[in-house]
């Protein structure tokens, strides 16, 4: 071991690799508060007890469960440009199947937490006269969504996992950049910039994801 | 449809393999993960924080990047190569591992208490407390986290792409930028993890149902 090969770890790589994590992380920032705003909505409109509303949704959370999201992906991926004649970039595709995997999840969380308010507050609220709009607005929604942080932040962790996806379908995220740092790393005869660069990297999501996650149990101890 | 004909073969194999690592990776994931959670649950020094700093990792990084690590990074730094199965094998059984440890710990932490100081006020010893009263119960109780793990293991072999092995997704792509047919392969992917996760997901429930009988006091 005369040689560790640290010396792929300059500034430049270093550099390079966090203008890839920008990439990662806007994609995912979008796909993060796409799947906030609508997933609030869509758990809202499932809780109510219609067929024609419950069966659509349910079909919809059925499919995103079935299918790994890298299928999603491949899928989004081919089908898309087919469909509509304009060429999508690799971002947009991913952007478009990380949304549509969290919404229906974080449906399902906002359903869940909706629903097991205790009974008596819906009651109550339409008792002293609250529409539908105001029952929700003022006394199922606060305290639903507050139930709903912690699993909420729990699925932003994965979507931020997911966006590693990203570089299978081409586009210049932190794992492309990475790749190319090791190929050029190959020429220059270092075996062991792989194990630095994809070493550092995984580092890098830990540092991002474990925050999170540890702030969603933290916040179930307290409830 | 000639053209799935012609390609099936292939498929079958792809998709037998893909069978074969998930169900040993998620068998290897559901002993470790057991073992781990007992290992936790009884503080046992260095060892349990070694492990809980193993399920805080790998519950927080991308199985993609493990694959990478693994296939191109750790062993060929030290100068050993391991084969795409074998790869794939070790990295979903890390991963797997952690999500279960997880799984169990919270299975133990519903554990009456008093289940746990009558079986020490009637003498047994940590081995027998764990192989009488923990695991039994905190399995029953976490059938459910269990059952979500299986089936989150069982999509992300899709993933195992990133090391281009000759799994399912790998196989379906790589015959789409091959000869084309881009519909009947993505149909053929979409059946393929379908047909698993289905009937899997009914016996899921089935199987919830008949461990509460199981459950003391609940």
């Amino acid at each position: 071991m005369q040689n560790l090969g640290l010396d792929i770890l300059d500034w430049i790589s270093i550099e390079r690799l966090l203008s890839g994590l920008y990439f990662t992380l806007e994609v995912a920032l979008i796909s993060i508060i796409m799947t906030l705003f609508w997933g609030t909505i869509f758990g809202i409109i499932r809780t109510s007890n219609r067929l024609l509303v419950r069966v659509p949704f349910r079909l919809y959370l059925e499919v995103v469960r079935i299918l790994p999201t890298l299928v999603l992906l491949y899928l989004l991926y081919y089908i898309l440009p087919a469909i509509i004649n304009i060429n999508i970039s690799g971002r947009v595709v991913g952007i478009l199947a990380f949304s549509f995997w969290g919404i229906a999840e974080m449906s399902d969380i906002v359903r869940g937490s909706i629903l097991s308010l205790p009974k008596h507050q819906r009651e109550s609220a339409l008792a002293i006269g609250l529409n539908q709009f105001q029952l929700f607005r003022y006394v199922l929604l606060p305290q639903a969504l507050k139930m709903a942080i912690p699993p909420a932040l729990n699925l932003s962790a994965r979507i931020i996992m997911t966006t590693s996806l990203l570089v299978l379908i081409g586009v210049q995220d932190i794992i492309k950049v990475g790749k190319e740092i090791i190929e050029y790393a190959a020429m220059m005869n270092n075996p062991m910039a792989p194990f630095w660069i994809y070493g550092l990297i995984l580092l890098i999501f830990f540092m991002i994801c474990y925050p999170l996650s540890k702030l969603a149990s933290r916040l179930t101890r307290k409830h | 449809m000639s053209y799935l004909q012609e390609v099936y073969p292939l498929l079958q194999s792809a998709f037998w393999l893909t069978l074969k690592i998930s169900f040993w990776g998620i068998l290897n994931a559901f002993i470790l993960g057991m073992v781990m959670s007992i290992i936790i649950f009884y503080r046992i020094p260095i060892l349990s924080q070694i492990f809980n700093g193993f399920v805080a990792f790998f519950r927080n990084t991308p199985l993609l990047l493990h694959l990478f690590f693994l296939y191109f990074g750790f062993p060929r730094a030290f100068g050993i190569v391991m084969s795409f199965e074998t790869t794939a094998l070790i990295g979903l059984s890390l991963l797997g591992s952690a999500y279960m440890a997880e799984a169990f710990k919270s299975g133990i932490q519903r554990i009456a208490s008093s289940q746990l100081d009558s079986g020490k006020a009637i003498g047994l010893n940590p081995f027998q407390l764990a192989r009488y009263i923990i695991v039994p119960q905190a399995f029953t109780y976490s059938v459910p986290a269990i059952g979500a793990n299986c089936i989150f293991l069982f999509k992300e072999t899709s993933v195992f792409t990133a090391i281009a092995g000759t799994d399912i997704t790998t196989v379906v792509i790589n015959l789409i930028s091959n000869n084309g047919h881009t519909n009947e392969n993505l149909l053929f992917l979409v059946i393929a993890y379908a047909i698993v996760i289905i009937p899997f997901t009914i016996a899921l429930t089935f199987i919830e149902r008949r461990a509460r009988y199981a459950e003391f006091g609940a």
